[in-house]
């Protein structure tokens, strides 16, 4: 057996009190907690009355850096993912200037070395196409020798579906899967609001759920034409959970992530007494119908979306204190996920395997992670929650220099106490 | 009545009787402008800043015209002279306007919700004359007291609002408030300009004016922004004024003493006839003298709404 360097004691694991025992970054053994333990010279770690998680993988998150180094940048946001429970981050490509050549993917991976050298992983995702311009393909193989794990357009759709099919065959020579930002560029873009009832008695130009249909319906033809894959990013509403489920019943290669967000909140918030107009729920696909809201629900515990993310999309404050029209469309998301979906699983909403393949494994295996399943040889990924701890959403409280959220001033539960990263502290 | 609101953002937060108040208020003066001395100091040394982040003559007019005759000093800021135009915030702005400490603050902005931002952030009295699409419930009140000083009651009325609902916040006020108020509402539109989540509207929508102004009592045309043939929503103005301008055959499928309004300014020719805004049935102008003495009546309410006076 290897040489033990880190014991978790006492954690407990789907109920069960558990000792897990890590050697070089990888799991060895999880087992039954016993009395007594010989330790030798592992550093031992008591866990006792903490639940034991896998890190999680959020494959859709905006850090800003390089070029909104004010909204948040790579150490910040590395730090909101640390004590989010998060291993991996996926961080796109709509920087200033854009993530379309290596130099930018090498800065922003040297920063992560220098202020998280334990992680969080960080993986970028690089340009799509040049400048996001959605004219010429980026060069991806470039970005991939420099670590992109992935290629997006994502805030800016490609408008062009000849290039759109150009970028996603050329991104397989590369082993490379593309993100689709699925929105119509020519209806409502970026509107941040549903078009819908809510909409039309508050006066504000909206987006339709057609917008993000229309495409998704487009590109579950081009991922069956071409028989390659395409993950859709941030799918919001049933008409998409309609075309995805085809597509997979189908046997079509596509995958989609879906957020916190448009699991527990809807276009009414908008609306509600005392947050009318709030600029922190204006998001991009924006926050549809409870119909929608129970279809993604529906969605994520059948399977047929596949995983969730963040779409962390941190602002400064005086941005978002601002008119609703003029405010920028997103919220952020990394400290607050893992509270949010895990509510959702202890009031029955969400299955509790779904809440684990949804931030654990599907995303992992989409995009060719390591993950942590508890079994010998998996990384040594994982984090101790307290579950019962109440905190409330304040300035203070996040992690993120995001503070665009809709949660604050909520009171949620469970926190991260501890992070371990390939069997290294990193919180 | 003691008033006790702080700001009018848009009239559904108006009781019906907080309404007939507003009408009562409105009607007294009205007295005064048959005067020759149109002034009395009820707000004497109080102060409402014209907050105009959008072009307006008419609103804008009527607000300094109901402060004045009220002895309120008014002060004017138009988006050209407020630095809004070098790029500072709503925010900013409007904690500049509170240092200035005003008694009352009359906002027109281009977005919808602006005037809740500032009303959320401001101790005065935020009065809301057009914000974006949402609401313009100054113009719904001045709308319905003319027909009220027309008909008495407006309960059981067929009002029938003409032109582009979906960019209208004086349709979307003045659906509220009919049908607070007891009318019945249709609206009619070509469906590029009818919201799209119409059917959930306490009103009768129709794409066809034939039908729409068959029985009505009163036609409220809208005003057609012209850049909406350049949005794509329309063909051209020509074929809009064929199949939505009001004209004398429309006014045949009314009611007889239907009443025609307008918010103004007027197209002529476009979403009205030019005879018709001039006929006997016309209360366009009256529209107008009504909005000074509401205006009135709700400075009056939203500024000595502690009651000190």
């Amino acid at each position: 057996m290897a040489k033990i360097d880190l014991i978790v004691r006492r954690a407990t694991l789907d109920g069960k009190e558990v000792d897990v025992f890590v050697s070089k970054g990888k799991i060895v053994e999880v087992k039954k907690s016993v009395k007594s333990l010989d330790a030798d010279d592992a550093k031992v770690e008591e866990a006792f009355g903490l639940t034991l998680m896998p890190s999680m993988t959020d494959v859709h998150v905006h850090l800003r850096e390089p070029g909104y180094e004010y909204k948040e940048d790579v150490e910040s946001g590395l730090r909101a993912a640390a004590w989010g429970g998060f291993s991996n981050i996926m961080c796109m490509a709509n920087t200033k200037p854009i993530n379309d050549n290596a130099s930018v993917t090498e800065m922003m991976l040297d920063k992560a070395r220098t202020y998280w050298p334990k992680g969080p992983r960080l993986i970028p995702i690089g340009a799509l196409t040049k400048g996001l311009s959605g004219k010429e393909l980026a060069p991806m193989a470039e970005l991939a020798e420099s670590g992109c794990g992935a290629f997006s357009n994502d805030g800016v759709p490609v408008k062009s579906t000849k290039i759109f099919r150009r970028a996603i065959e050329y991104a397989s020579d590369w082993n490379r899967v593309v993100i689709d930002h699925c929105e119509d560029p020519y209806m409502g873009v970026a509107a941040g609001v549903n078009e819908g009832e809510v909409s039309s008695r508050l006066g504000l130009p909206a987006q339709p759920d057609i917008a993000e249909a229309l495409q998704v319906g487009r590109d579950v033809l081009l991922a069956e034409y071409l028989d390659l894959p395409i993950h859709l990013a941030h799918i919001s509403c049933k008409k998409s959970v309609d075309l995805i489920r085809f597509a997979k019943e189908r046997g079509v290669k596509i995958s989609a992530e879906t957020t916190p967000h448009y699991l527990t909140m809807t276009e009414d918030y908008l609306e509600a007494e005392g947050t009318e107009y709030d600029t922190n729920a204006k998001v991009n696909p924006p926050l549809r119908t409870e119909a929608d809201r129970q279809s993604i629900i529906e969605a994520l515990n059948d399977g047929t979306i596949d995983c969730l993310a963040t779409d962390h999309a941190p602002h400064a404050t005086f941005e978002k204190e601002t008119e609703f029209d003029v405010a920028p469309c997103g919220i952020t998301g990394l400290d607050t996920a893992l509270s949010v979906t895990w509510q959702l699983v202890k009031d029955g909403v969400l299955d509790k395997d779904a809440f684990t393949r949804a931030w654990t494994t599907a995303p992992c295996g989409i995009f060719n992670l390591p993950v942590n399943t508890f079994a010998p040889g998996d990384p040594a990924d994982f984090f101790l929650f307290d579950e019962g701890e109440e905190w409330t959403v304040s300035n203070e409280t996040l992690y993120s220099k995001g503070k665009n959220t809709p949660l604050l001033g909520s009171t949620l539960k469970g926190r991260v106490k501890t992070h371990f990263i390939a069997g290294k502290k990193i919180v | 009545m003691k008033w006790l609101h702080k700001d009018l953002l848009d009239v559904s937060q108006l009781s019906k009787s907080e309404v007939m108040a507003i009408f009562e208020t409105a009607g007294r003066f009205q007295e005064l402008q048959e005067r020759p001395v149109k002034k009395v100091p009820t707000l004497k040394g109080r102060s409402v800043i014209l907050f105009f982040a959008e072009p307006s003559t008419r609103t804008k007019t009527s607000f300094d015209v109901a402060g004045k005759r009220l002895s309120a000093d008014t002060f004017s800021l138009a988006k050209s002279s407020s630095s809004l135009t070098k790029g500072e915030s709503l925010k900013d702005t409007a904690l500049t306007l509170q240092a200035m400490a005003p008694d009352a603050i009359v906002i027109r902005h281009w977005c919808s919700g602006a005037a809740r931002f500032l009303a959320d952030r401001l101790d005065c009295a935020v009065i809301n004359a057009g914000d974006g699409r949402h609401a313009h419930p100054t113009q719904a009140i001045l709308d319905s007291f003319t027909l009220h000083q027309e008909w008495g009651d407006i309960a059981g009325k067929t009002i029938l609002i003409l032109g582009d609902i979906a960019h209208s916040r004086v349709a979307r006020s003045n659906v509220v408030m009919l049908n607070k108020l007891g009318a019945k509402v249709r609206l009619c539109a070509p469906r590029t300009l009818m919201p799209p989540a119409v059917k959930s509207w306490p009103v009768q929508a129709y794409s066809d004016l034939n039908e729409a102004v068959k029985g009505v009592d009163a036609v409220m045309c809208l005003r057609l922004q012209l850049e909406r043939q350049k949005d794509g929503l329309l063909p051209d103005l020509r074929e809009y004024a064929r199949t939505f301008g009001l004209g004398q055959k429309h006014i045949d499928l009314a009611n007889p003493d239907v009443r025609i309004m307008h918010p103004g300014p007027m197209n002529r020719g476009v979403e009205i006839s030019s005879d018709l805004a001039d006929s006997a049935g016309s209360l366009v102008l009256d529209q107008v003298s009504s909005g000074v003495v509401t205006r009135m009546a709700l400075l009056f309410l939203y500024m000595t709404r502690k009651g000190e006076e």
